[in-house]
């Protein structure tokens, strides 16, 4: 018997769950408006006046939008089925809870990955500029996708925790920028001037806007896809045990 | 405890020293029962009595801090998937997924159920539970009785050999309550189906079987005919006659050898109690031979009046 019976009529119904409610097509618009927003602004992204074949203005600030966004799409997960009680009738299905866990976590990142997707028209744009190194453009969209998943993740503990989604909502925005702000330059100078050179080194590596730019720049580097791979694995499993806890309260 | 009982290799469900703790209350303590083939066991009790903490405890939802659960022969706590498989289960509240439509609904739990041939599953289920004219929409719009026939209809999809179903007339007017209770009714004899209920008169009607369960513990296990036979009421003659009759008639009845006691009220009407709870009724015509009466009529008793009388200061 797998560990993961059930994930797949999970996953299923899940991702239909987005385009079932206007909330699927509220988070797309939303989302392309915003990332559009930022990439076109003279006050972000400048892509427009930098005119360089070059998609640097769209994703440096795309970790920042899903700060936002993605606890929004994390949120309902299980705090509307420990709400709605449909997490007894799911968890009393034969279904595992990590297959239970995961189909709801890889529906969201495909959903996510979907909006991502959908923001092709920027890749015309730059293209139509000049000739774009393609290794960092899909270097872009893989950290960007690993980035949202992580965030997902993040939030999906807080929904798990919580039948209230707007504490759930709160909780995976505090956290998801906690991890960011810990790798900002600033942050990381203070940090050493306070607790020592060890200190900052070992936030600098822990560090997600530190591997997404990485990727970012069409590195794939090992260390950086281990990052997203343990972070994102580190919280799904904290999530489950969570779950296991709180799912009858 | 329940006699009469079939082999074991018809035990649908084993259950055996249940022990659950909510914090410092011990909500099921030591509760152990078994369930057969062909058995509809209605499962009464106060609200907070535990029958709703039993229930989620045979279906794999909680893990019991003591005893087992086997289901069709399956260890929940080493097999459940295998037992949830065999398991059909209506929680309390029918939850349901608002925003999908009944069809759509009843696809993803034959799915997860890995259903061979989920619409067949579907339009047998439809039939039964008579949901045809709402299939196309979403269960957020339904009537409650609707909301809870969608319920039953998952709770069957996949032909189960047992059924668990919780309060499933629960909130829904006479009508629908009537139609839910021919459905279960008219279930397989092939089945085990335990129901809660504190609807006493719906225990009496489609169970074969009924346990009453208090703070946790079981205090009855029988059939409802024979706790019925137990209630104060039971074979109780009341008779309606003349005013000015009643006394002398009273006197007379409380005389006979197998009369426990009689008791006045209305001024016109008398009950009897009968020594032992017998059916004294031709006694009571033979000694009143010749008498004018308005109306006799033998009290089977009720089963609620049992519920009260054994639940009666242990329910808080």
């Amino acid at each position: 018997m797998s560990r993961l019976t059930g994930m797949t009529a999970v996953y299923r119904r899940e991702f239909r769950a987005y385009f079932s409610s206007p909330l699927g097509y509220v988070f797309i618009v939303i989302f392309l408006v915003a990332s559009g927003f930022l990439t076109l602004s003279r006050d972000f992204g400048r892509i427009l006046e930098l005119r360089q074949a070059d998609l640097a203005p769209f994703f440096n600030y795309l970790p920042w939008l899903f700060v936002v966004l993605v606890p929004a799409v994390a949120m309902r997960l299980w705090s509307e089925e420990r709400k709605t009680g449909t997490v007894e009738l799911l968890l009393t299905l034969p279904v595992t809870l990590e297959g239970a866990y995961l189909g709801k976590f890889l529906a969201g990142l495909t959903f996510l990955t979907l909006s991502l997707l959908l923001t092709w028209p920027v890749i015309f744009q730059v293209a139509r500029l000049g000739d774009p190194d393609w290794g960092a453009i899909f270097g872009g969209y893989l950290a960007s996708v690993l980035t949202a998943g992580a965030f997902l993740a993040v939030g999906m503990l807080f929904s798990a925790l919580t039948k209230n989604q707007v504490v759930a909502f709160i909780l995976g925005v505090a956290v998801s920028a906690l991890f960011l702000i810990l790798g900002l330059p600033q942050t990381l100078e203070m940090l050493g001037r306070v607790f020592g050179g060890f200190v900052e080194q070992l936030f600098s590596g822990l560090s997600l806007i530190d591997h997404f730019e990485t990727l970012s720049r069409g590195l794939l580097e090992v260390r950086s896809l281990w990052f997203f791979a343990l972070f994102t694995l580190g919280w799904l499993l904290s999530g489950m045990l969570v779950l296991d806890r709180t799912r009858a309260a | 405890m329940n006699a009469e009982r079939g082999s074991s290799s018809d035990v649908l469900i084993d259950v055996n020293g249940l022990v659950k703790h909510y914090g410092p209350i011990r909500a099921v303590d030591g509760v152990s029962f078994e369930v057969h083939r062909g058995d509809i066991l209605g499962f009464l009790g106060p609200n907070g009595a535990g029958k709703t903490t039993v229930m989620k405890m045979i279906t794999g939802f909680l893990e019991p801090d003591q005893g087992s659960v086997a289901v069709a022969g399956f260890d929940m706590s080493t097999d459940g998937l295998e037992g949830k498989r065999k398991i059909g289960y209506l929680p309390e509240t029918a939850p349901a997924y608002g925003e999908m439509t009944v069809d759509g609904f009843l696809d993803f739990i034959g799915q997860a159920r890995d259903v061979l041939d989920v619409e067949a599953a579907i339009e047998r289920v439809v039939e039964a539970t008579g949901l045809e004219r709402v299939i196309h929409q979403t269960i957020e719009t339904l009537s409650k009785g609707f909301q809870r026939r969608v319920g039953l209809a998952q709770a069957l999809i996949h032909d189960p050999e047992i059924l668990i179903l919780d309060e499933p007339t629960d909130g829904l007017d006479p009508n629908q309550k009537a139609v839910v209770q021919e459905l279960i009714s008219n279930l397989s004899s092939e089945k085990g189906i335990v129901l809660s209920t504190h609807i006493l008169d719906e225990a009496e009607r489609i169970c074969n079987r009924a346990m009453i369960i208090s703070q946790g513990k079981i205090l009855v296990d029988s059939t409802p005919e024979a706790l019925i036979a137990r209630a104060p009421s039971h074979n109780v003659i009341r008779i309606s006659l003349p005013a000015d009759r009643v006394a002398e008639i009273s006197e007379r009845v409380e005389s006979a050898a197998w009369c426990d006691r009689v008791e006045r009220f209305a001024d016109t009407m008398l009950d009897v109690y009968p020594a032992g709870g017998e059916n004294r009724l031709d006694e009571l015509m033979s000694l009143l031979g010749g008498t004018e009466l308005h109306g006799v009529h033998l009290q089977e008793g009720r089963l609620d009046e049992l519920f009260r009388e054994i639940t009666k200061g242990i329910a808080a």
